[in-house]
């Protein structure tokens, strides 16, 4: 994987790499409502960050501006030194990829169709050459059914691979969905509540799986609130409240942090204060 | 029990009719024993089959001539043919334990088959039975030979409803050579050629609703017991020898005629197919709605017109060959489906329908003031474009009767075999497409777009291109259609009329005959041709029934005729599940004596 000489690193990246993505004052408002309010994130090149906050903290408004579902109110979007323009198709074809928080698999294609899909923006087969089936377009197809057929077997999926995708056990369509955002070849994966609705056993097998992610060089943000799962996972983790940003560090930092523990349960000191400014 | 009861009070749906009739049957085929019920079928059907070739009445005014002792005619023909085969289809089960060599006929238990058969039988017998005593004035015309014939296709059914189901998983087909199954193929395709041969050429009503009875039941008897399963699942593994088959049994068709009376027919459904079939990528595969398809026929129509030589155009001195106004026709549809499409694409659901269906009316509007009077003289107004010359290919006159083979073609003939051409490229064009990295972006545009987009699915490109495509086929049908009708003007392209085509009526065929398929528009386009054009009795009332029809149809298989497999998931959810969780008690072995009432419940949950 290739990273592009950027901007200099800036502030809570991981020592010695360099942020591919770079997100700066992100800010998403619905009309009066202010989701996300000057959020800035760093992802360095192999690194694993975790996004955390309770709910209605913006986590996943912050993954839609990121992906170009939505276009940021305010705010720019760095992705491999190139400002990313909010079309959900560009980002994609840019390398940054994701998976759903409620699975969006295309339910009655089968699996293998699924992760094919996944490999759409890294072939440029066109209408005639589909007509005409020349040598080029049958090696591309024989390509992207060969990924497609690798990264089944890479989640340990390739017993469903003709399968309708709904007919999937619930942990199979998440992983999947997994599958199916790596078929982009992406630099960074964004996993929105990978672990939603698993066993403990299969939450173990997903964070086996993200380290082996990592090992394909890619930059991985977790949105979860398995905290176990988290905490083990993550190299870094970063605290959204309110639609802010409350702190970021490493795990251990973020778990001794009072105000962290103050949003999720509401009671220590300094809630009040909070609460007022962020009224304000 | 426990698992099976839980589960059926979950299905709340109309369980009523069909579980007491299921329920019923299989009491009445316990108690009953199974060679009651094959002799009925076997007397049945040889007393029906002996009856054809009695008289059915004594006066002619019956259409088709039913008073002739001696040999069957008209609609004695159809029960002629059901019976045969519904003895055919009875013979092998008539040996205890089946005659080897024939379990093929019917892969999920012969007892479907031979219900679906006798029915059938029954069905269209019947139908003439009544319609003799509707139309002759009472049943004082029956003779000796409609009595036998009416009973004794009763019996059948009666003897097939006393069978007990034999219902199973088809077993693996017996591997074959491959020229087996290329001749397979060949044979079964030449076999509906002539089924669709009979039903093209029937002269009379009686006889297209009888036929349309027949086969309509027969070939639900034929879908249940697995045959067609097995039928295509061997043209999937066959796909160029079921190409080259259907495109012999096309051609062939018109050395079937002995004159152009039927192959206009043909003609006109071959327009029809080609445009529903374009109309299939838009919103069959793309999944977009267009409600105003007709005008991009009307467009490449007036556009291969204006350049053909034809008096009435404003362009009368340009005659460019045929070649050239067909990709002429062609560009300027694209350009017109490109035109509609940029703006509104981009919206999503309903608000592109609407746009659609106000361009079909701004075309037919525009083409009829472009008369010299409410705007400049382009295409001679509501009159229209007239006399537009016969096509000439290569030296070779469409409006010429040839011989070929020792055949004479007439001028239908020719134009057919043109059209068997175009639709023989669209089918290919639609089948490469939907098989390809555009077709899975337009199944993932359908199915969801979000996330197709957030897979780098360009969605208003994909959106557009199938547009265009669309578009594009639609034009091409209609720089042929302008000269094959020699006559183009506004009214053939409206939203809505009694005669196909129109766009109301393209939708219909899409729908009708399954979404995404290829022989679904097909069959729907050919039904819905055939219908108003053999049914010329029902006047006004056509568009009733039609409406009527979509309705039933609507309500018992959304999927339509040729279900697509995804359109049969999505529409059938949880039939689905019934049916899994159906499977595993049976997998279960629940399947005995105290399991079979909830096994009963179950079934009826699924068909609800």
């Amino acid at each position: 994987m290739s990273i592009q000489p950027a901007n200099p690193p800036a502030s809570g990246t991981a020592p010695g790499s360099e942020p591919i993505l770079q997100a700066r004052g992100v800010t998403m408002r619905f009309g009066g409502l202010t989701a996300v309010d000057g959020v800035d994130l760093d992802v360095a090149g192999g690194e694993i960050v975790g996004l955390i906050g309770p709910n209605g903290a913006g986590k996943t408004t912050f993954f839609n501006c990121l992906t170009g579902l939505y276009p940021p109110t305010a705010g720019s979007i760095t992705f491999r030194g190139q400002r990313l323009a909010p079309k959900p198709y560009r980002v994609a074809e840019a390398g940054i990829s994701r998976t759903f928080q409620n699975i969006r698999l295309f339910p009655n294609m089968t699996a293998l169709e699924n992760v094919m899909v996944g490999r759409h923006c890294r072939t440029r087969e066109g209408l005639l050459s589909a007509i005409g089936r020349g040598p080029r377009y049958r090696a591309a197809e024989r390509e992207a059914r060969q990924t497609a057929r690798e990264l089944l077997s890479f989640l340990d999926l390739d017993r469903h691979a003709s399968a309708i995708a709904r007919s999937l056990p619930y942990g199979d369509q998440r992983k999947l969905e997994i599958a199916r955002a790596l078929a982009s070849d992406p630099g960074l994966l964004l996993l929105d509540e990978p672990a939603a609705g698993m066993n403990p056993r299969e939450t173990l097998a997903l964070r086996e799986t993200i380290f082996k992610i990592r090992q394909r060089g890619l930059s991985v943000v977790v949105i979860e609130h398995d905290m176990r799962f988290i905490f083990n996972l993550c190299d870094r983790l970063v605290v959204l409240a309110r639609g802010r940003k409350l702190t970021e560090g490493r795990p251990d930092e973020v778990r001794a942090d009072e105000r962290v523990i103050a949003t999720y349960l509401g009671t220590a000191p300094g809630t009040a204060e909070q609460e007022a400014s962020d009224a304000r | 029990m426990t698992t099976s009861s839980s589960l059926s009070t979950g299905q709340t749906g109309a369980t009523g009719l069909t579980s007491l009739s299921r329920a019923t049957r299989r009491r009445l085929g316990q108690g009953a024993h199974p060679l009651v019920g094959k002799c009925l079928i076997a007397l049945g059907s040889a007393a029906a089959l002996g009856s054809t070739f009695l008289a059915w009445t004594w006066t002619t005014a019956f259409p088709g001539d039913l008073t002739v002792t001696g040999y069957p005619g008209g609609n004695q023909l159809i029960t002629l043919f059901l019976s045969i085969l519904t003895l055919l289809a009875l013979a092998p089960a008539l040996v205890p334990g089946g005659l080897p060599g024939t379990r093929w006929m019917a892969p999920r238990g012969s007892a479907r088959l031979l219900r679906g058969l006798a029915l059938a039988n029954a069905a269209s017998t019947g139908y003439v039975v009544i319609a003799i005593a509707w139309e002759l004035g009472g049943v004082a015309n029956y003779v000796a030979g409609t009595w036998i014939a009416g009973a004794s296709a009763l019996l059948a059914v009666l003897g097939a409803w006393l069978l007990p189901d034999d219902d199973h998983e088809p077993a693996p087909a017996r591997p074959t050579p491959r020229w087996a199954q290329v001749v397979v193929v060949f044979v079964v395709v030449m076999l509906g050629l002539l089924v669709a041969d009979f039903g093209v050429t029937t002269g009379f009503s009686e006889e297209f609703i009888g036929f349309c009875l027949g086969a309509g039941f027969a070939g639900r008897g034929l879908a249940a017991s697995g045959l067609f399963d097995r039928f295509s699942a061997l043209t999937a593994a066959n796909r160029t020898a079921t190409g080259c088959a259907v495109l012999a049994a096309a051609v062939s068709f018109v050395f079937l005629q002995s004159s152009d009376a039927y192959t206009s027919v043909a003609d006109n459904i071959l327009i029809f197919a080609t445009v529903a079939l374009g109309l299939n990528i838009v919103v069959g595969l793309a999944g977009l709605l267009d409600l105003g398809y007709v005008a991009f026929l009307g467009v490449g129509a007036y556009t291969a017109a204006l350049v053909s030589g034809t008096a009435a155009s404003r362009y009368a001195h340009v005659v460019l060959p045929f070649w050239a106004q067909a990709l002429i026709g062609v560009a300027v549809s694209v350009l017109a489906g490109l035109l509609i499409g940029a703006p509104t694409l981009r919206l999503r659901g309903d608000y592109l329908a609407i746009v659609t269906l106000g361009f079909g009316e701004i075309f037919r509007i525009t083409m009829n003031n472009l008369d010299g009077q409410s705007g400049p003289q382009v295409t001679n107004g509501a009159e229209g474009e007239y006399g537009i010359p016969d096509l000439r290919l290569f030296g070779y006159d469409f409006g010429r009767p040839h011989t070929v083979l020792g055949h004479t073609l007439g001028r239908f003939g020719n134009y057919y075999l043109l059209l068997v051409l175009v639709i023989a490229v669209v089918i290919f064009i639609f089948a490469r497409v939907d098989d390809s990295r555009i077709g899975r972006a337009w199944a993932a545009i359908r199915e969801d777009e979000t996330a197709a987009e957030a897979m780098g699915v360009h969605g208003y490109r994909f959106k557009l291109l199938a547009f265009g495509l669309g578009a594009g086929l639609a034009g091409l049908a209609g720089t042929i259609q302008g000269h094959l009708t020699s006559t183009v003007t506004p009214d053939q392209y409206t939203f809505s009329s009694s005669a196909p085509p129109n766009s109301a009526f393209l939708l219909a065929a899409v729908v009708l005959g399954g979404m995404g398929t290829i022989s679904g528009p097909l069959l729907g386009a050919s039904l819905l041709f055939l219908i108003p054009d053999k049914l010329q009795f029902f006047h006004n009332k056509q568009l009733l029934l039609f409406g009527i029809a979509l309705i039933v149809m609507m309500r018992l298989r959304p999927e339509g005729l040729v279900p697509d497999k995804r359109r049969r998931l999505e529409f059938h959810e949880r039939e689905t599940a019934a049916e899994e969780a159906y499977e595993e008690l049976v997998a279960d072995g629940l399947d005995g004596a105290d399991g079979s009432d909830g096994l009963d419940e179950l079934e009826a949950g699924a068909r609800a």
